[in-house]
């Protein structure tokens, strides 16, 4: 479960002065469904996913993650939250085991258990063959599924994603987008980054569209098309952010 | 503190920082070979020009010889220097080393010598510092005053006296320093400064991969994602930075003291002995010797001394290498640090830096001196626990800061 109340994030650099990346961000994600947020770059949805992982502080509001809050309670949602970025790389020095290893023991989880643990990984994932090779001679898909089971390692109740299939080719974004879909089906609560609307339209149960740190719009795919009277995911995207520099939201802060 | 968590990310860190070549080669390679390459390469090629300088018989020229025959006489014979004849640009052949020194002769010399006449001194034109023309005029001079020793003798022979008459005792100096003390004083100034020196060297490469280089190869969001507080996360990594500082200091008096043993062996049998007994003190080959014979218990209060030093470093490189956004930025903040830290190391290794209250109070400036004074086997223990209080406050403080920097996510996420 994640529940987020009016989440705002202010970024004070020398130089532009006051930025606010996420401004007031409120919605709500089930167990066993998919949150989509999308949002053009820079629109706020890396800062909020980093907020929500306890990455950064919250400047206002607050939300809850897997029962945990993340200003009380942050070392708790990190314990219950697998995050997975295009940011967040594998270190190349150590083995694909080495770094489940050490995530796992980050995690306090007892030798026999992430032994066990990583066993059944290596099965899902089929990573059998690279298991205990060197993570910066990886391909790319190698060290797609190791960061996947570096973030399942501790068998988290929330998954957070950011943009997860970015610069990754066919194949492999298909084999994220798998993944995701089994994270969903296994009851998890997911929440999921991404600019491409058709992984949005695939993916996700529940879609947010963020705009200047704002929550514009949301609801289904059916919903929006309805409100919008629109079909395409891209037309009603660009109508809700668009046109208007800043138009108001469409939502109040919960 | 979760001390489990600081262990598991310690012992994560040292695994790595085993793999990486970097940081193998700035905490053990450069410190291991740096002192056999100062002792062979610089040691030898100084041997080299000593040994040059003694073997060459310099050319000389007299200037106003015809006053005195029998010194020219004298200087012609003598195989220990070869005479050329005087040239009009004799300072400019000096400088040019055409020539390596003058002997001016005042007139009739011989003349007023006889005549009882206090004759005006003898002088010899060298080039200061130039150690072929240092050499010249050194062996010049000998000849010079044996020819004087001879005029004397003949004097007093003449009135019926013995050598003895003006020489009625010898003096001579006894030498009741041990061995380790000689060496103290000698490598004293030294063997800090390298300790220094390597204490940060050492530190600076690890310091900069485990932040800036985990920044800019995207891990250390990884890392932040685990439920790990940003304490233990600066503990772990700071003991690892720690212990590349240590090692390094470690490798480099190992290496100090192996090459040394060997270097002594080396540069003291056959040739070397000679060159080394001869030099003038304080020059590096002259202390080869007591090398080995410096005190053990010195070198334990060395380190035990540099520790709260290497604590502080370690800090200091983790803070400002966390705050730069990449490899290369780290590089150009530390780099010019490098300096900063040799500084004290110099000053302390001039003549005269004496320990006083003050000057116990200056990080590094106090650990070389203090260091000096335990080298060559004295303790003072005031100024020991002052030192030793005011750096273990001064690690403590950066240290501080390395913890508030992991805390700021304006540094943590900086791109």
């Amino acid at each position: 479960m994640i529940a987020a109340h009016g989440l705002t994030k202010v970024f004070r650099d020398r130089r532009r002065g006051e930025l606010r990346a996420v401004d007031g961000v409120s919605f709500a994600v089930a167990p066993g469904r998919i949150y989509g947020l999308l949002g053009a770059n820079g629109a706020g949805k890396t800062t909020t996913l980093r907020l929500l992982a306890t990455l950064l502080r919250p400047t206002a509001g607050t939300a809850e993650v897997a029962g945990c809050d993340i200003n009380r309670d942050p070392a708790g949602v990190r314990a219950r939250v697998g995050f997975l970025a295009t940011s967040t790389a594998l270190y190349g020095r150590l083995t694909a085991r080495e770094t489940l290893e050490y995530f796992g023991q980050l995690h306090g989880l007892a030798p026999d258990v992430l032994r066990a643990r990583i066993a059944t990984l290596a099965d899902e994932l089929e990573m059998h063959d690279f298991l205990d090779r060197r993570c910066d001679r990886f391909s790319t898909g190698m060290k797609q599924k190791t960061s996947i089971a570096r973030t399942l390692v501790h068998d988290p109740a929330v998954m957070i994603f950011d943009e997860p299939t970015l610069g990754l080719d066919v194949m492999a974004a298909r084999a994220v987008v798998r993944f995701v879909r089994a994270c969903r089906d296994r009851g998890k609560t997911v929440i999921y980054s991404t600019h491409v609307m058709s992984e949005v339209e695939k993916l996700c149960d529940v879609i947010g569209i963020i705009h200047g740190g704002r929550l514009r719009d949301e609801g289904s795919l059916s919903d929006l098309r309805a409100r919008h009277g629109e079909s395409d995911l891209e037309e009603i995207f660009v109508r809700v952010v668009g046109g208007d520099p800043a138009p108001p939201p469409l939502l109040p802060p919960r | 503190m979760n001390a489990a968590h600081v262990w598991i990310i310690y012992r994560k860190e040292l695994r790595d920082a085993l793999r990486d070549r970097r940081t193998l080669i700035s905490s053990i390679v450069v410190p291991t070979l740096l002192m056999p390459l100062l002792l062979f390469g610089v040691g030898k090629v100084m041997q080299r020009a000593v040994t040059e300088a003694r073997e060459e018989v310099p050319a000389v020229a007299v200037l106003g010889g015809s006053g005195a025959p029998e010194l020219l006489a004298r200087l012609t014979g003598d195989a220990r220097v070869r005479l050329v004849p005087v040239p009009a640009d004799w300072r400019e052949a000096i400088a040019t080393k055409r020539l390596r020194a003058v002997v001016e002769v005042p007139e009739r010399l011989e003349e007023r010598l006889r005549s009882g006449e206090t004759a005006p001194a003898v002088r010899i034109f060298h080039y200061q510092g130039e150690l072929k023309s240092e050499n010249g005029a050194r062996v010049t001079e000998r000849i010079v005053a044996e020819h004087r020793e001879r005029v004397v003798t003949e004097r007093l022979a003449a009135r019926g006296l013995g050598p003895e008459a003006v020489r009625p005792f010898e003096v001579r100096r006894e030498n009741v320093a041990p061995p380790e003390k000689v060496g103290g004083n000698l490598f004293g100034g030294l063997v800090p400064y390298f300790i220094i020196l390597l204490c940060f060297t050492g530190a600076i490469y690890p310091a900069m991969d485990i932040t800036a280089g985990e920044k800019e190869r995207g891990t250390m969001e990884t890392l932040l994602c685990s439920p790990v507080a940003r304490l233990d996360l600066v503990l772990g990594k700071f003991l690892l930075v720690l212990t590349g500082s240590l090692a390094s200091m470690f490798f480099v008096v190992a290496s100090m003291a192996g090459s040394a043993l060997v270097g002594g062996a080396v540069f003291l049998g056959s040739a070397g002995s000679a060159a080394a007994g001869s030099l003038p003190p304080g020059t590096a080959a002259a202390g080869l010797g007591s090398l080995p014979t410096i005190d053990p218990l010195g070198l334990a209060g060395v380190f035990a001394m540099v520790l709260p030093v290497a604590v502080l470093f370690s800090a200091v490189a983790l803070t400002v290498s966390l705050f730069a956004k990449s490899y290369k930025e780290a590089q150009s903040y530390l780099g010019p640090l490098i300096i900063v830290v040799l500084l004290p190391g110099m000053i302390a290794a001039l003549p005269g830096t004496e320990l006083t209250a003050r000057t116990a109070l200056i990080p590094l400036l106090n650990l070389s001196l203090v260091c000096k004074e335990m080298l060559s086997g004295s303790w003072p223990w005031g100024y020991i626990a002052l030192i030793f209080g005011s750096s273990s406050l001064y690690a403590a403080g950066a240290l501080a800061l390395a913890v508030k920097m992991f805390n700021r996510e304006d540094v943590l996420f900086r791109s």
